[in-house]
């Protein structure tokens, strides 16, 4: 049995997913918009999705847009908020360590025109609520800030922040990207007041190629591609039902444990810190108070990839934690103010309900074989 | 209108004795390279064999686009099968040209009468066919000095040929004609092009990989695998050899100085390439070496590296610069594939200051101090080898 631990990459598609999927593949094949009972069924699956994620977030069910997986998502909440809300106002305000999903589509926003302020996080590598306040301007129009940051697992503080923009500036349009949070931490949209959600199902044991995006009522919408009427105009193309009813199954199998799973991997967490604290080679590269999901540390000499290989030869798989190659790193430990040399050597070990302490024992056996054995960079 | 593949040789038909040798595996190589497009017949006369598809299924446009990557055939031309009548010359060449002229707005004719009992001399077709052509399209003019269109006629031992415009052949020499080498692969932009270069001159080229796992990863294998299997469209089928490297790289690693690091390494690639090479019966080695490219690349590193091989080491980048070994990359299709950022096992251990002008007395002192002979022996036994076929 494979060890593994790169749930922040992707999750292995639970049973009660397999069989929504193989079931609407095989009986409920209809297209949702054909007028005939096929289709009606199949719609009533989608909706039936819809609702399930709906519920999960505290919203109603014409709020949740589904698309081809959270990149979609960000790019459609995004592109479409510029173009019906950029169009007086030009400043966009982000975190210096989005995802690629939204920060290539800022970057290329930015290239069209707009102005944008990347906040970074204050010396002690904490973001600041009012950092992102303060950037604020006359011209701002859109703040896309992540929950959980999928490197290092680090919780940014969105929830104050979109409150706080709530209050003071409710013209401004608030995206936040929820990928490595929905399921795993609380998330509801009245504690998190967001315009714009992005949530991806193959991260909580759904199938891929399928995500959502929250848009809450009254949010005006501009579709990125055009064609039929699907997803009321806004995401034109035959909805992706079976792996719709494969992400509806599972939230559905989800939802009710996130405390009781949240607990869980806080221990695993707990475990494997302990465990890496007495490794004097070790460095933590996450924030204890990040999410108990994500835990990324450097052993320090060897890079991030071959140890990767190392641990992939012994079963467990992980992640090289800055996903970097050859020198070029996405730049989200470096925001952080972590040293290159200790970037080049960052793992990521992402758990999920399924990891067990028997695997962290594995892993920490692993790493120590690793380390000697393995060649050191000097 | 039934149409046939003029092959026409390059330099092979300058061959005194030996013309015969060179033809027999030109035409095995194209036999074998066309063999899964369908059936056709082939001949041969006069520098020329006529390649003649005898199913109507056959894509004549990936005929030629195969034919273009088989070394020794200097041009192609794609024409029309006449009979040795002007009449019939001129009434299928009308028919067969017209789409040739649609595009085109000046033309000229050209005749070449290999068979001189033929009653027309050649001027004269030039000048008959060339009036049919320029009454039957009046848009596109005479222009005998750059025509947009040459048309051209051949009137051969048992037909004549009417065709419009010569394609480029790849050049060279049949491969098999010059022996076989093994080329050290490595994964980057280079080496791929020199296999091509030189299984441009007839060598028949197998390809032998160093990989370090788990400094390497099986990533960075199958790309170079990837790079092996879009080689063999110019190179024709080729043998992979893969060789594992981790215990001396971490031997090197561990007792040689680091600046000799990657210098002592190339000398262990090219001792094991070449007992590769012996079981391959391959008489030289070729790699991708072009000069003052890396440390590596010197003179000096050369007379280090070579002092072990015994077999001749052929560079055919050793004059190119980076821009033109990337522009051949790009024709062969290897470019691509090479770019993509994933690290080998020349890259791991890259010690931070080489040694750009080594002494051989120094990198031999140090290579003594490693004890490799056995470690190398156990490489060549743990090598394995796979096949790579063409149009696969």
């Amino acid at each position: 049995m494979p060890i593994y631990l790169d749930n922040a990459a992707t999750t292995k598609p639970a049973p009660a997913v397999i069989e929504a999927i193989t079931e609407a593949l095989s009986r409920h094949y209809g297209n949702p918009s054909s007028l005939h009972r096929m289709g009606l069924e199949a719609q009533l699956m989608v909706d039936d999705a819809r609702k399930t994620i709906a519920g999960a977030l505290g919203t109603e069910k014409d709020c949740i847009l589904f698309t081809s997986g959270a990149t979609e998502s960000s790019n459609l909440a995004l592109r479409s908020a510029a173009a019906v809300y950029g169009r007086r106002k030009k400043h966009i305000i982000t975190s210096a360590v989005e995802h690629a999903s939204v920060r290539s589509t800022i970057d290329a926003l930015e290239q069209q025109g707009y102005t944008v302020t990347r906040v970074k996080p204050d010396e002690n590598g904490v973001f600041q609520a009012k950092d992102f306040l303060d950037a604020v301007t006359p011209d701002t129009f859109l703040v896309s800030v992540m929950l959980a940051e999928n490197e290092t697992g680090r919780i940014l503080p969105v929830q104050k922040l979109f409150r706080m923009l709530q209050k003071k500036y409710p013209d401004i349009i608030r995206h936040c990207d929820v990928v490595q949070a929905f399921m795993k931490l609380p998330v509801s949209v009245s504690d998190l007041p967001a315009d714009l959600l992005s949530m991806s199902a193959h991260k909580i044991h759904g199938p891929k190629g399928c995500g959502a995006l929250y848009i809450r009522k009254g949010i005006r919408m501009q579709s990125i591609v055009t064609g039929g009427k699907q997803e009321k105009g806004i995401r034109p193309g035959t909805e992706a039902s079976p792996l719709i009813a494969g992400f509806g199954a599972a939230v559905k199998l989800m939802q009710p444990t996130i405390a009781e799973r949240y607990a869980y991997v806080s221990e695993l967490r707990a475990l494997l810190l302990e465990k890496l604290g007495e490794l004097p080679y070790i460095t933590l590269n996450s924030d204890p108070e990040g999410s108990p999901y994500i835990v990324n540390f450097s052993v320090k000499g060897i890079r991030s990839e071959i140890m990767l290989h190392f641990l992939e030869d012994e079963g467990i798989y992980v992640s090289s934690g800055s996903a970097c190659s050859k020198g070029v790193q996405s730049g989200v430990l470096g925001a952080y103010n972590i040293p290159d040399a200790q970037a080049d050597c960052a793992l990521r070990v992402s758990f999920s309900e399924e990891t067990t302490a028997a695997e962290i024992d594995a892993l920490i056996a692993a790493i120590e074989k690793g380390q000697a054995t393995l060649i050191h960079k000097k | 209108m039934k149409e046939v593949i003029l092959v026409k040789y390059g330099e092979m038909a300058l061959k005194g004795l030996n013309k015969g040798s060179f033809e027999d595996v030109l035409f095995k190589n194209i036999k074998y390279r066309l063999r899964p497009l369908g059936q056709f017949a082939y001949s041969g006369a006069q520098s020329t064999i006529y390649v003649e598809p005898l199913d109507d299924s056959i894509n004549l446009d990936e005929v030629i686009s195969r034919l273009q990557k088989v070394f020794g055939i200097a041009t192609l031309c794609r024409a029309c099968v006449c009979e040795k009548d002007f009449d019939d010359i001129r009434t299928k060449a009308l028919t067969y040209l017209e789409e040739a002229f649609e595009t085109a707005s000046s033309f000229k004719v050209e005749a070449k009468r290999a068979d001189k009992s033929f009653p027309m001399k050649s001027p004269d077709i030039c000048r008959e066919l060339g009036g049919a052509l320029a009454e039957a399209f009046p848009d596109v003019c005479v222009d005998v000095h750059n025509p947009d269109v040459t048309v051209m006629v051949d009137i051969r031992d048992t037909h004549a040929y009417v065709y419009a415009g010569k394609i480029r052949g790849a050049g060279g020499l049949p491969l098999g004609t010059s022996g076989k080498a093994m080329l050290l692969l490595s994964g980057g932009i280079d080496s791929p092009v020199a296999g091509y270069m030189m299984a441009k001159r007839g060598i028949r080229v197998s390809a032998i990989h160093f990989v370090s796992p788990p400094y390497t990863s099986d990533r960075a294998r199958l790309k170079v695998e990837q790079l092996c299997e879009k080689m063999t469209d110019y190179c024709g089928d080729m043998h992979f050899y893969c060789v594992p490297f981790t215990e001396i790289q971490e031997q090197l690693k561990r007792r040689c100085p680091e600046e000799f690091f990657t210098i002592l390494m190339r000398r262990m690639m090219m001792l094991i390439a070449q007992e590769i090479a012996k079981k391959e019966e391959a008489l030289a080695l070729i790699t991708g070496e072009s000069v003052g490219q890396v440390a590596s690349q010197t003179i000096q590193a050369m007379v280090c590296t070579d002092a072990v091989c015994k077999c001749p080491v052929f560079r055919p980048c050793i004059g190119m610069d980076k821009t033109e070994i990337i522009e051949i990359a790009r024709k062969i299709n290897t470019f691509d594939i090479s770019i993509q950022p994933y690290e080998d096992c020349c890259t791991v251990f890259t010690p931070r200051h080489p040694k750009i002008r080594p002494q051989l007395e120094a990198i031999e002192a140090a290579q003594e101090k490693g004890h490799f002979e056995e470690m190398i022996e156990r490489a060549v036994a743990g090598t394995e080898c796979k096949t790579f076929r063409v149009g696969q």
